[in-house]
């Protein structure tokens, strides 16, 4: 996890409430994201992960409470905001007709930062998409699109950015390739809110883990806090057996390139 | 924000004629329509149509024109779903970028991808004989009553554009639009139709824009016609631009 939690709070929120006609979404939701840590917003689906990161990223309005990111308040000071940060939605939301490269062009030239080639060029470098970045983003595979959202988030370098499900619908592979993205993005001192509905994913990243349920946070802390929770682990002595995801990663490798077909017991 | 209303304005702009540059078929499944209606119109009923002027063709263009616009307005609510679908709408809303820009480089684009389909079909009329002795005014007042009607019709389609549930629906709205001209004096003179019809043909608003079209490109007075026209034009993109703009509220508050 990450060293530098030297900051104080950079995502405020408090007594957060939203409706959507009859369904109360949000009951008052109350958190705090210390700067350059990852704080994993864990909640199954409908619970509300996604309309809190709408309100932070300034695209819906709360109807009671208050939120502030990086100093500035969401409702009275929205041009700030989206100043600091960068949101990655659920879906990788990147042009299908556009180049990968074209892409990165695109999201430089609207946050009006000078020279978007160069610019795009590094972050296709970065994330391994020199070799794609003149093809047209609907050839390019899951975590490739994915990898390119993350690309474009990163621009202009905003000191807050929120994930929305990163992983979703991703392979092995690609989930993999994400969360080192997302791990060095707290090394270089980025604040990271990410929702996901994975445990294991709140478990590899998080400096900070909150459940959200039934539209409240109902705990919030370390990954050792939480487990601390639960009655103290007795100790048992049970064979490690590797879960079917080590099994995979190991017939196919990390990137894919070195699997190899074997046969399960079949040669002697 | 609003500094870079302008540049981002162009920057998006830029990217949708991209995407149209890529996918030419949207101009061309703009165009054969109308065309194909030109076609048959012309050389099939044409001949047992009395319109009282010496050639179909140079009484049917107007109408034709307008069916052009309105099935390329469908384009728009589709590229509008397509961004607001895939999410880059939200990606764009949530960065320090002019927020209104979105949404006018959408409605350039429409200007610029039926200003193209428009020259298309002209060409085409111009091939099968149309003719007029209209000078470069004339041709300007046509060019601008063209564009005022394509800018009313594109905030009608940003409403479907943003408010639809599925590609069909996003589009289906222009259907309506598209026959709209069967019933006005675009194919045959409103007095050959019975009562009713012909009351609601000489009162819809695609037989006045199709008159004044008509009587710019034979060089006949335009009278009042013009008038009724563009209070039309501008009637219907002042509703639909205050619903579209209702609709973009609602969706991003």
């Amino acid at each position: 996890m990450t060293a530098n939690k030297v900051r104080g709070p950079v995502i405020h929120v408090q007594g957060l409430e939203k409706s959507y006609k009859e369904l109360r979404v949000l009951r008052g939701v109350d958190f705090t994201v210390a700067g350059g840590s990852i704080f994993a917003l864990l909640g199954s689906n409908g619970a509300g992960k996604t309309t809190v990161v709408k309100i932070l990223s300034t695209l819906l309005k709360a109807d009671a409470g208050t939120a502030g990111v990086n100093g500035f308040d969401v409702a009275t000071r929205p041009a700030d905001v989206r100043e600091s940060i960068s949101l990655t939605g659920q879906f990788a939301a990147v042009d299908e007709i556009l180049s990968g490269r074209e892409n990165l062009v695109l999201v430089a030239r609207l946050r009006h930062l000078k020279d978007p080639g160069k610019i795009a060029d590094d972050l296709l470098k970065r994330f391994s998409l020199t070799d794609a970045g003149a093809r047209r983003v609907s050839t390019y595979s899951g975590g490739m699109r994915r990898r390119l959202d993350i690309a474009m988030s990163l621009i202009g370098n905003p000191p807050v950015i929120f994930l929305d499900e990163p992983t979703t619908g991703l392979d092995p592979q690609a989930r993999i390739e994400v969360w080192q993205a997302v791990k060095e993005l707290a090394h270089h001192g980025t604040t990271v809110l990410l929702t996901t509905q994975y445990l294991d994913e709140a478990e590899h990243l998080a400096d900070r883990i909150a459940i959200l349920h039934q539209g409240r946070i109902i705990v919030n802390g370390t990954l050792a806090e939480l487990k601390r929770l639960l009655p103290p682990a007795k100790v048992e002595y049970v064979e490690k057996q590797p879960t079917l995801e080590d099994v995979f990663l190991a017939l196919v490798g990390d990137n894919g390139k070195n699997g190899h077909d074997r046969n399960v017991g079949t040669n002697a | 924000m609003t500094r870079h209303f302008f540049g981002d304005t162009a920057v998006l702009l830029g990217r949708s004629l991209r995407h149209i540059a890529r996918s030419p078929d949207t101009i061309i499944t703009t165009a054969i329509m109308p065309i194909a209606m030109m076609l048959m119109f012309v050389y099939v009923f044409g001949g047992a149509i009395d319109t009282g002027s010496e050639s179909y063709v140079n009484y049917l263009l107007p109408g034709i024109l307008l069916i052009t616009v309105a099935s390329g307005i469908a384009y728009t609510a589709f590229r509008l779903f397509t961004d607001m679908k895939s999410g880059i709408f939200e990606r764009f809303q949530s960065m320090p970028t002019a927020r209104s820009s979105v949404l006018w480089a959408h409605v350039l684009t429409s200007l610029v991808a039926n200003s193209i389909s428009l020259v298309v079909v002209v060409l085409v009329a111009l091939l099968m004989g149309f003719r007029s002795a209209a000078g470069v005014p004339a041709w300007l007042a046509v060019a601008g009553i063209l564009i005022l009607f394509t800018l009313a019709l594109t905030w009608l389609a940003v409403i479907p554009g943003l408010s639809a549930k599925s590609v069909d629906g996003a589009s289906a709205f222009s259907y309506p639009l598209i026959f709209l001209p069967f019933l006005s004096s675009a194919f045959v003179p409103t007095h050959t139709m019975p009562g009713p019809v012909r009351a609601f043909a000489e009162h819809q608003p695609v037989t006045s824009i199709v008159n004044a079209i008509r009587n710019l490109f034979t060089q006949q007075p335009v009278g009042t016609d013009i008038w009724i026209a563009l209070a039309w034009c501008v009637g219907i993109l002042i509703v639909a631009f205050a619903f579209a703009m209702n609709t973009y509220r609602r969706r991003t508050a």
